[in-house]
């Protein structure tokens, strides 16, 4: 059993950067994601038909497809094919906030839905236009009904971080897997990157609770 | 003056025609009580009013303002146009005096120091100045509509529109909410009111309207309408509703 802590403290500095990078990753995306997720949530509620169309289409394109081939497609496809160069961190952002931009407009409107029709009439009623309304009578009331759905999505991001090890983001799974490559000790090193993820999800699940048990108290 | 003027007014929700041609005209001060059976339209011309429905024909003027017409500010319009709902649509995530104050400061670029004040005082006039600070989901519903009017007041409107405004209160708190519809009456606001108190439009209208299958039936004084029907549908309502 000493030998595992010994274990766990050698391979720790690099699994810590991986972890850097991986809650790096996870909370530039999840910003990102939220503005995309909100807009892309406004085009879909919208009266203008075109904007419609294209919250929809950019919502069925990232569901109908794996995170992995729009990983490899944007990574080594679009780069390739335009003839430009990015990192593998900024292909996994990129991927990584339009794909919970998506589920996350999906929760957001149901949020919105969920709002009684009554409010908007309320507020609009007093003078209050269309986008003040939304901000300050809708949109505080939607966020209290998503909050649980939203960090589910939240921790689904974290996770799918590990999945952009495959472009080569030096994230946490990938850090375990060149220390597994370098001695073979994949059993205790893939226990060990579990127990962190797990760590950080029970943290954020906690953080969740708060901010959830604040806005209740309101 | 004439504060408010429907002219053929049409409303359909799409192959159904709720509103099929209403005429009216309110005068300012006027207490106009719209009743008639449920389906009749009541609550969908109102609506039409500050233009919560959008109308399919015909005219709605307002402080002499088209509200049919597209380039119409119908926000502007609507700062003047008090509504007060059945289910009050009070905003949950603000407390009382919150929920009065948005507006006003919203709109009227009011300070809020001001607006506070004028929140203070019109919470004194419907009887709930200790509930200043309270959220709504600790009010009665007679608490939460007498706060829906003042909110509504707040942007000192000159028409005032009520729907059905006692219908979703337990029977011990309507009379709290009519005592404060009563006291706006006498202080002259121009009040449209749908509701299904006989009493409230009998004492207090200075006409009552009788609205059956989208057109306007019958109307009159209190005393003509409840007194005299005319027609055939007025009287057969009265009698189930009297």
């Amino acid at each position: 059993m000493s030998s595992f802590f010994e274990y766990v403290g050698q391979c720790m500095p690099q699994l810590l950067t991986g972890l850097g990078l991986t809650l790096q990753m996870t909370i530039l995306s999840l910003i990102l994601a939220v503005v995309i997720g909100l807009v892309a949530c406004l085009f879909s509620i919208s009266k203008v038909k075109p904007l419609n169309w294209i919250s929809g289409i950019y919502l069925s394109l990232i569901r109908g497809t794996p995170l992995m081939v729009q990983a490899f497609f944007i990574y080594f496809g679009i780069t390739g094919a335009m003839n430009i160069r990015i990192t593998s961190f900024t292909a996994s952002i990129i991927v990584l906030c339009l794909n919970a931009g998506a589920y996350l407009s999906e929760i957001f409107r149901s949020g919105i839905a969920a709002v009684n029709k009554g409010q908007m009439e309320a507020a609009r009623s007093l003078g209050l236009p269309y986008g003040v309304a939304m901000r300050k009578i809708i949109l505080p009331q939607a966020i209290r009904i998503v909050i649980p759905s939203v960090l589910n999505q939240f921790i689904i991001t974290l996770k799918d971080t590990s999945i952009l090890s495959v472009i080569g983001c030096a994230e946490l799974m990938r850090q375990g897997q060149q220390i597994v490559a370098r001695n073979f000790r994949s059993f205790e090193t893939y226990a060990i990157i579990a127990i962190m993820y797990y760590i950080v999800v029970v943290f954020l699940t906690k953080v969740f609770q708060i901010i959830e048990r604040r806005l209740a108290n309101k | 003056m004439i504060k408010v003027k429907v002219e053929q007014l049409k409303k359909s929700f799409g192959s159904l025609e709720v509103l099929k041609g209403i005429d009216l005209e309110v005068k300012e001060g006027e207490v106009v009580c719209l009743i008639g059976p449920s389906g009749s339209g009541k609550s969908t011309f109102l609506r039409c009013l500050n233009r919560l429905e959008e109308t399919t024909a015909g005219t709605v003027i307002v402080d002499d303002n088209d509200i049919t017409d597209p380039k119409c500010n119908i926000n502007k319009v609507r700062e003047n146009i008090g509504m007060v709902f059945q289910q009050f649509n009070l905003f949950p995530h603000l407390n009382v005096l919150e929920n009065i104050m948005l507006a006003p400061v919203d709109r009227k670029k009011m300070s809020k120091e001001e607006a506070k004040q004028t929140a203070e005082r019109l919470l004194a006039t419907v009887g709930l100045a200790e509930k200043a600070a309270e959220y709504p989901a600790n009010l009665s519903g007679g608490q939460q509509q007498r706060v829906a009017i003042a909110r509504a007041l707040a942007m000192k409107p000159d028409i005032m529109l009520f729907d059905e405004p006692t219908s979703a209160l337990d029977p011990e708190m309507v009379g709290e909410v009519l005592e404060v519809m009563k006291q706006l009456a006498r202080d002259g606001m121009t009040m449209i009111v749908v509701t299904h108190e006989m009493g409230f439009a009998r004492e207090v209208a200075d006409r009552v309207i009788f609205m059956d299958g989208g057109y306007i039936v019958e109307q009159g004084t209190p005393a003509e309408v409840f007194g005299n029907p005319q027609n055939k549908r007025t009287q057969d309502f009265l009698n189930k509703v009297l």
